[in-house]
């Protein structure tokens, strides 16, 4: 059996947090993906702002709902190879969680991180992504654990509410269930903290690596850049500008700026996001200002700085805020292609000066 | 690449004989089936880095001085592995070289051990040896300041007599210009002892951190090892320390006064603190006014020394500048700041530990030829030459007393050898008491000179004759011609655009980083600074120490030749200011007062028309 050391409940814990508050050994209160994000803004990195539904804020909730046996009662000689069953106990479980309200305390303190929220991002009843925060250390297959339920372009303290109890639910998704089932992993150590975060209501976003994807050369970050938001660059589906920066002094080295056909934006009311054409006067025109790639540059080396090793970053440039402020850090993970491969060692071990010169000097310089 | 074949390049009509102006192994073979294989295989790029115009017949004896110099050190004496020295042509008045390479893989083999020694010694004991060598450079300086030209006398002195010389002016005429010429091929010799090894330490320090970092541009690494104290700004530094002085003295009104040195010079005798700061400039000027306003390889680049209106224009300008409050100080904490800085962060780059080893030990060669690739100019071309030159004009004044030119300045007209045997006309016509021979012959012959040097100056030479090889491993080839496939086909495109009107970027070396856009001012010599106004981009066909003064007034900086460790780059990147250099054509395209914007991170130049 697995125990968990996120134990029982304990009055010192708080309830709910800021991002900021939190760093990476915060996993067992916030779990993997806020604490990551607390990481970065610690990192002097700009994310998106937001604040996390801890895990003591998740046990006081069940414990609170009072629904905890309940729940074991209805797991108790489940058959998870039914997946009718299966489903069918998922479904009354989830229904049970989404149906309790929390405690006054706790939705007044969300209600009142959530006013902060909207006040930092300077909008009335500013748009926020919900996403689940699994507790992964302690939970190895923790995507099946708490499934990664994210709930964007969500508005208003009673929509938050509500979201942040979808993502408490899916701790008992029916592949969740029957993944603990399998792993016999006590229930009673389960945790899950939900994070609540600010849409970048991006106006131009991407990725960035800080290293040439190409070549490997670890001098440069190369960002690629799309209006709208990064999944038309992520996903391959318009051809992004390319810029090539120093990382060493911040110089743009190049810049190859390419025909933008179509970009992400949201539809408000259905709360996706979906592809339109990019105007035509717009396709041509770099969609990243020169000051952006800098500052975004800039970040790039504070993060790779940080982390010890070349990473792969997300970005957004909000359309809301202006320069100065505007851009943010969606994610951050170690990059892997070529960090992972073996370095060829481009001179032999220990090579003198002379012995550099006499084998170049013998090579020569082919002219290209 | 396609570049015209040496011998299709024709001649240009009414200069034909030209030929015999320059020495006879400098032509394009059309007799010798064996040798034009040879020239029309090789490949001869148009040397402008040190003879933007035709060369005069007199000036043929750096290039030669050189062709001797720097083969002798690549193939007699280090033995540079896969290449041989650098072969000399003239088209036209413009000198083509060609490095010549070794094939034979064996023989290449058979040449690395003795490089390794030989080589390997000098960069070993690189410091006591440079010390040495300034010794000897300094020696052979004095002893062609100490020559004397003598005058031919109606009757030798007394002295002669009861002396017993037994020797007379006449001789000691010819003498004197067999020494002059020895000593400034030995000057030669010296010039490239380091410097092959030099540069070569230097080309493989970039050609290492460039396959380390792919992306990175040149001028960063060479930025790598700026801030290092050189002598050529030394010379400027003591332009600041005289402004400085002035203003202490109190005179420096009597100095802004007048752009004419003669009329600043009458005012300050009649000053008691006048006295004083003559004296300062007296003691700065030897030798430090030994600063030629070009690059020294011409006759025509005259030096502060010999014109001391262009010093007082930078003393002018600095006095000007201090008493606005203006820092004149080169920035060079933040150079050297700067410098450490972003070498450590490459450094950190690198992958592994051993790659790390050899980048410092690159990096400490580097550092430790530097100063002499840089301080040896000062004494060879701007201290040396400038004496040198000032030596061939007092044997002109001799042949002009004599009849054999009508004026000092014909005798660049004239081969040294044909100087030598003017000089044995005119002392056995003036041993014998008879009219020399030759006052009928170089007249006329030099007014025909004349008129093929002007034609030789319109015409447009290509950048490169031959055929491109794929391979370059001549280390100055590399380095200071910047010759790569890409320069060759911007040059040759340049070329081919025959309507210099409708250019509207000239790309060339991204020599300093950053981007300023302002008005043009072309400058085609060092006497034209004094146009310059506060805030222009200046634009010239290169730049040298004694354009130091004009960096403190510009923003930017455009040149047609040099490459990134050209004068004009390693100054910008001091000053932190945009340069673009080596553009091939930039005074020929831009006009003073155009719209530019210069992007010393890209290379490129944008002309608004």
């Amino acid at each position: 059996m697995k125990t968990s050391s996120a134990g029982l409940e304990n009055a010192d814990l708080p309830l709910v947090c800021w991002f900021e508050d939190c760093h990476k050994e915060s996993i067992p209160l916030v779990g993997g993906k806020c604490s990551s994000l607390g990481e970065l803004i610690n990192a002097g990195v700009r994310v998106p702002p937001g604040f996390a539904l801890t895990t003591e804020g998740f046990r006081r909730f069940m414990s609170e709902a009072g629904i905890n046996s309940e729940i074991q009662t209805l797991l108790k000689g489940l058959d998870t190879q039914d997946m009718k069953a299966l489903e069918n106990v998922s479904a009354t479980i989830r229904g049970l969680i989404e149906a309790h309200p929390f405690s006054t305390e706790i939705e007044d303190m969300v209600a009142e991180f959530y006013r902060k929220l909207s006040v930092r991002s300077c909008l009335p009843a500013a748009p926020v992504a919900v996403r689940s925060s699994a507790t992964a250390e302690d939970l190895p297959g923790a995507s099946f654990a708490g499934q990664q339920d994210t709930y964007l372009w969500i508005r208003g303290t009673d929509e938050v509410l509500h979201h942040m109890r979808r993502c408490i639910s899916s701790l008992y998704t029916g592949r969740a269930i029957a993944y603990r089932a399998n792993e016999k992993f006590d229930d009673e150590l389960l945790a899950i903290s939900v994070g609540v975060q600010k849409m970048a209501n991006s106006f131009t976003a991407g990725v960035m690596f800080t290293l040439h994807p190409a070549n490997g050369d670890r001098s440069v970050i190369v960002i690629d850049s799309n209006y709208g938001f990064g999944e038309s660059v992520v996903s391959g589906e318009a051809t992004p500008d390319n810029f090539i920066v120093n990382k060493v002094t911040l110089d743009i080295l190049e810049r190859t700026i390419s025909h933008k056909d179509i970009y992400y934006t949201v539809d408000t009311k259905t709360q996706v996001s979906r592809a339109i054409e990019v105007p035509l006067e717009r396709q041509k025109v770099q969609s990243l200002m020169d000051d952006e790639i800098t500052a975004l540059a800039w970040m790039g080396k504070q993060i790779e700085n940080h982390y010890g090793r070349p990473m792969d970053i997300e970005w957004a440039v909000d359309k809301d805020l202006p320069f100065g402020g505007n851009i943010f850090i969606l994610q951050a993970r170690p990059e892997t292609v070529w960090s992972d491969k073996p370095r060829p060692v481009s001179a032999k071990a220990g090579t003198s000066a002379m012995d550099y010169i006499l084998s170049s000097l013998l090579e020569g310089k082919r002219l290209d | 690449m396609k570049f015209p074949k040496p011998h299709d390049v024709k001649d240009i009509p009414g200069t034909e004989g030209w030929e015999r102006m320059y020495p006879y192994q400098y032509q394009f073979t059309t007799d010798d089936p064996e040798r034009m294989e040879y020239e029309e295989k090789s490949f001869w790029f148009y040397d402008g880095l040190h003879y933007p115009e035709p060369i005069y017949p007199f000036d043929t004896i750096w290039d030669e001085a050189w062709y001797l110099a720097l083969s002798q050190y690549n193939n007699r004496i280090f033995q540079v592995p896969p290449v041989r020295g650098v072969d000399h042509r003239i088209i036209n008045g413009h000198v083509y070289i060609s490095p010549v390479p070794v094939t034979d893989p064996e023989e290449i083999g058979r040449r690395v051990p003795n490089f390794t020694e030989r080589a390997g010694y000098y960069y070993k004991n690189w410091d006591r040896l440079e010390a040495k060598w300034k010794v000897k450079i300094e020696a052979t300086i004095k002893e062609l300041t100490d020559l004397q030209i003598p005058r031919l006398p109606e009757l030798e002195d007394l002295s002669v007599v009861i002396e017993g010389v037994g020797e007379s002016e006449g001789y000691h005429l010819i003498k004197a210009y067999d020494d002059l010429i020895n000593l400034g091929i030995k000057c030669w010799q010296y010039h490239f002892e380091f410097l092959n090894l030099g540069y070569a330490a230097y080309v493989f320090f970039l050609d290492f951190v460039q396959k380390q970092f792919p992306s990175i541009p040149l001028q960063r690494v060479t930025q790598m090892i700026s801030g290092i104290d050189v002598i050529m700004f030394r010379s400027d530094d003591e332009l600041k320390k005289l402004a400085r002085k002035a203003i202490e003295l109190g005179i420096d009104g009597a100095i802004t006064a007048s752009q004419e040195w003669t009329e600043v010079e009458i005012t300050l005798k009649d000053l008691p603190k006048g006295q004083e700061w003559l004296a300062a400039l007296e003691e700065a000027r030897y030798p430090w006014f030994y600063i030629s306003s070009g690059t020294g390889w011409s006759h025509k680049d005259r030096c502060w020394n010999d014109d001391l209106n262009i010093p007082l224009m930078g003393i002018t300008t600095y006095i000007q500048k201090l008493k606005e409050g203006a820092d004149i100080e080169r920035p060079m904490k933040q150079v050297c700041d700067e410098r450490d800085r972003i070498t450590a962060e490459y450094r950190a780059l690198i992958a592994t530990e051993e790659d790390r080893n050899t980048f410092d030990e690159l990096l400490s060669t580097a550092k430790t030829v530097f100063p002499y690739v840089e301080n040896h100019l000062f004494y060879v071309e701007h201290w040396f030459h400038s004496v040198f030159w000032g030596k061939i004009r007092e044997v002109a004044a001799i042949m002009t007393e004599h009849g054999l030119i009508k004026e000092i300045d014909d005798i660049w007209y004239l081969r040294r050898d044909e100087i030598k045997q003017g000089l044995w006309d005119v002392v056995t016509a003036w041993a014998t008491g008879v009219k020399p021979r030759g006052s009928s012959v170089w007249p006329p012959e030099i007014e025909w000179r004349k008129g093929v040097m002007e034609k030789f100056q319109a015409w447009s030479a290509p950048a490169a004759i031959g055929t491109a090889p794929e391979v370059i491993q001549e280390p100055f080839t590399i380095v200071l011609w910047g010759v790569t496939n890409n320069s060759l086909a911007d040059w040759s495109e340049i070329q081919d655009d025959t309507d210099l009107e409708s250019i509207t970027e000239l790309k060339g070396f991204a020599a300093s980083p950053g981007i300023v856009e302002g008005r043009a001012r072309v400058c085609k010599s060092a006497n034209d600074i004094i146009e310059l106004q506060e805030g222009e981009i200046l634009v010239s066909p290169t730049t040298s120490p004694s354009w130091a003064p004009a960096f403190a007034k510009i923003n930017a900086c455009v040149t047609d030749v040099g490459g990134i460790m050209s004068h004009a780059a390693i100054v910008c990147r001091e000053y932190g200011m945009p340069a673009v250099v080596g553009t091939g054509h930039a005074t020929k395209v831009i006009k003073t007062g155009m719209l530019l914007r210069i992007d010393g991170t890209a290379g490129t130049v944008s002309i608004e028309r």
